[in-house]
């Protein structure tokens, strides 16, 4: 088994984060796995994306050259990275600011409103986390409790109150039904 | 933990405690680990220095005062570099120096790449001399051979070359950091004041032809001892295989997918990868020739360690070689459509 996936949208939206915290969570369950953030000649403001590879055996290829999933935050990602996707993958996209529709008809398309699901929390950073929720449900390699595990870790050090909020938003985005 | 970060803890694990390094992408983590960490190291310092010349002989300067000293950079700052790493070399200084390589020649891009195998395998600066070049194919190799790198410098008083790519460099992975051993070294020529006895010099400049004739067959007799003793490779589903792929770091991973889709169709395909760039594992290779026909070379450049698997087999056997240059990474689909030719037409 191994399933691919690139997380994509601008920077700032907390891209690198959603791939960081699932990369982490899926390494305390035992899975191998690889993490490659794009780096390099970015800018703020610009695109951000990341890949992040889970197998039950070694990974030979960090890299997504047909990922299974594809999480895309704004519209220029999703018109860079759909025509990737395997046959039969997922689209998890943010529906709050993609208004046009992927071109490919042979994925499964997940809209999420994450921008106004994070509005009503009154915390629009934790639109990632939302994603989060719902991408954990439908792709369900790992549990709930894996992936706050995992991004307790990561926040680790930062007020309780910041943990609170992200528990709500991942809680928001895991019952969603659409 | 990401890779360049990697490679500084297992680096302050194993003790080192000079660490001068100027920023070049892929590989800036690294400084910025080190810039964090190495004050928690007791005795520890960090340098940012005015230029990659600058830092490499920083630390020849604290490696010939006894320091565990390293210095890293990418492939334009490792070029700045090689006055340095000769000296190191002909000083007889241990140090450990990584590259992570992007694509070339001149500045070139920031993306993954092999192209700097001949700089690394042949000494790289001016003069007779060879530094050891580990090559890991992975995050967790990536903090062994960084504590393996310091031992084989000292245990030969030579600098030792992490070769890795953005790739490595860049990628996180799981990691578990082993124990190092205690450091062992012969202290008689580290320079830390004369004190009551005999002064020491370190120098490389010697203007006698017979006693630098004399220096030069030292060091090369150290690297004989080297070749014989410090080979490493890895070799996966050789057993059977009709078709050898020679791949070290990144391409060998790329080349461990490729083999396992090849697998799946029935080809008898294997895996050598050298994890000792130099010394080069010759015999390894050339022993293998006697019931394999077919070497496939995969690197990320257009051909560079081919001509030592060429060395290796003296015209024994066919190599083919499949590579993709500057910062493109071929896929393990790809490369299984590269061993499929190479299969039909065998």
């Amino acid at each position: 088994m191994i399933r691919k996936t690139i997380f994509a949208g601008f920077g700032g939206q907390g891209v690198l984060m959603m791939g960081y915290i699932y990369a982490h969570a899926v390494m305390n369950e035992g899975y191998h796995v690889t993490y490659l953030p794009s780096y390099g000649v970015e800018v703020r403001g610009g695109t951000a994306n990341c890949t992040v590879a889970v197998s039950d055996e070694e990974i030979a290829s960090p890299i997504a050259s047909e990922p299974d999933y594809l999480v895309v935050m704004n519209k220029p990602s999703m018109y860079t990275y759909q025509n990737r996707v395997a046959p039969q993958g997922s689209i998890f996209l943010n529906s709050s600011i993609i208004d046009t529709r992927p071109t490919r008809k042979d994925l499964n398309i997940h809209d999420v409103p994450v921008g106004e699901m994070a509005g009503q929390l009154g915390n629009p950073r934790v639109q990632n986390i939302v994603m989060m929720g719902f991408f954990i449900k439908k792709t369900g390699l790992i549990n709930p409790e894996a992936f706050m595990k995992g991004l307790k870790q990561i926040l680790g050090e930062k007020k309780k109150s910041a943990m609170e909020i992200n528990r709500k938003a991942f809680a928001d985005g895991y019952e969603l039904q659409i | 933990m990401q890779g360049n970060r990697v490679i500084g803890e297992a680096a302050i694990r194993a003790g080192c405690r000079f660490y001068a390094g100027y920023p070049i992408t892929p590989q800036n983590e690294l400084t910025e680990y080190m810039a964090d960490n190495m004050r928690r190291a007791k005795g520890g310092t960090f340098i940012q220095a005015e230029s990659e010349i600058a830092a490499v002989n920083m630390v020849l300067g604290a490696s010939a005062a006894g320091a565990r000293a390293m210095t890293s950079s990418s492939s334009p700052g490792i070029s700045l570099k090689q006055e340095g790493i000769s000296s190191l070399a002909a000083d007889e200084l241990p140090a450990v120096i990584v590259n992570i390589m992007r694509g070339g020649p001149g500045l070139g891009n920031i993306l993954p790449s092999q192209g700097d195998y001949f700089q690394a395998t042949r000494g790289g600066g001016h003069g007779d001399y060879r530094t050891i070049v580990l090559a890991p194919a992975s995050v967790q190799e990536l903090a062994d051979l960084t504590m393996d790198a310091f031992d084989l410098a000292d245990r030969y008083r030579n600098p030792v070359l992490i070769l890795a790519d953005g790739m490595m460099g860049q990628m996180s992975e799981p990691v578990e950091f082993s124990e190092p051993a205690p450091r062992q070294y012969p202290e008689c020529y580290v320079l830390n004041g004369k004190g009551q006895g005999k002064s020491k010099f370190i120098r490389a400049l010697i203007l006698d032809a017979i006693r630098m004739e004399e220096h030069n067959w030292k060091l090369y007799r150290k690297y004989q001892v080297i070749t014989q003793k410090e080979v490493r490779f890895e070799t996966f589903w050789t057993d059977d295989a009709e078709i050898l792929i020679v791949a070290y770091g990144t391409a060998a991973r790329i080349a461990k997918g490729a083999i396992k889709r090849s697998r799946e169709l029935g080809i008898p395909v294997g895996l050598i990868r050298p994890i000792t760039l130099w010394p080069f594992p010759m015999d390894v290779i050339r022993a293998f020739a006697e019931r394999v026909d077919n070497f496939l070379v995969f690197e990320m450049n257009t051909g560079q360690m081919i001509e030592d698997v060429q060395l290796a087999l003296a015209g024994v056997g066919k190599v083919h070689f499949y590579g993709r240059p500057g910062g493109v990474i071929p896929t393990p689909a790809e490369l299984a459509k590269v061993i499929a030719y190479h299969a039909r037409k065998k």
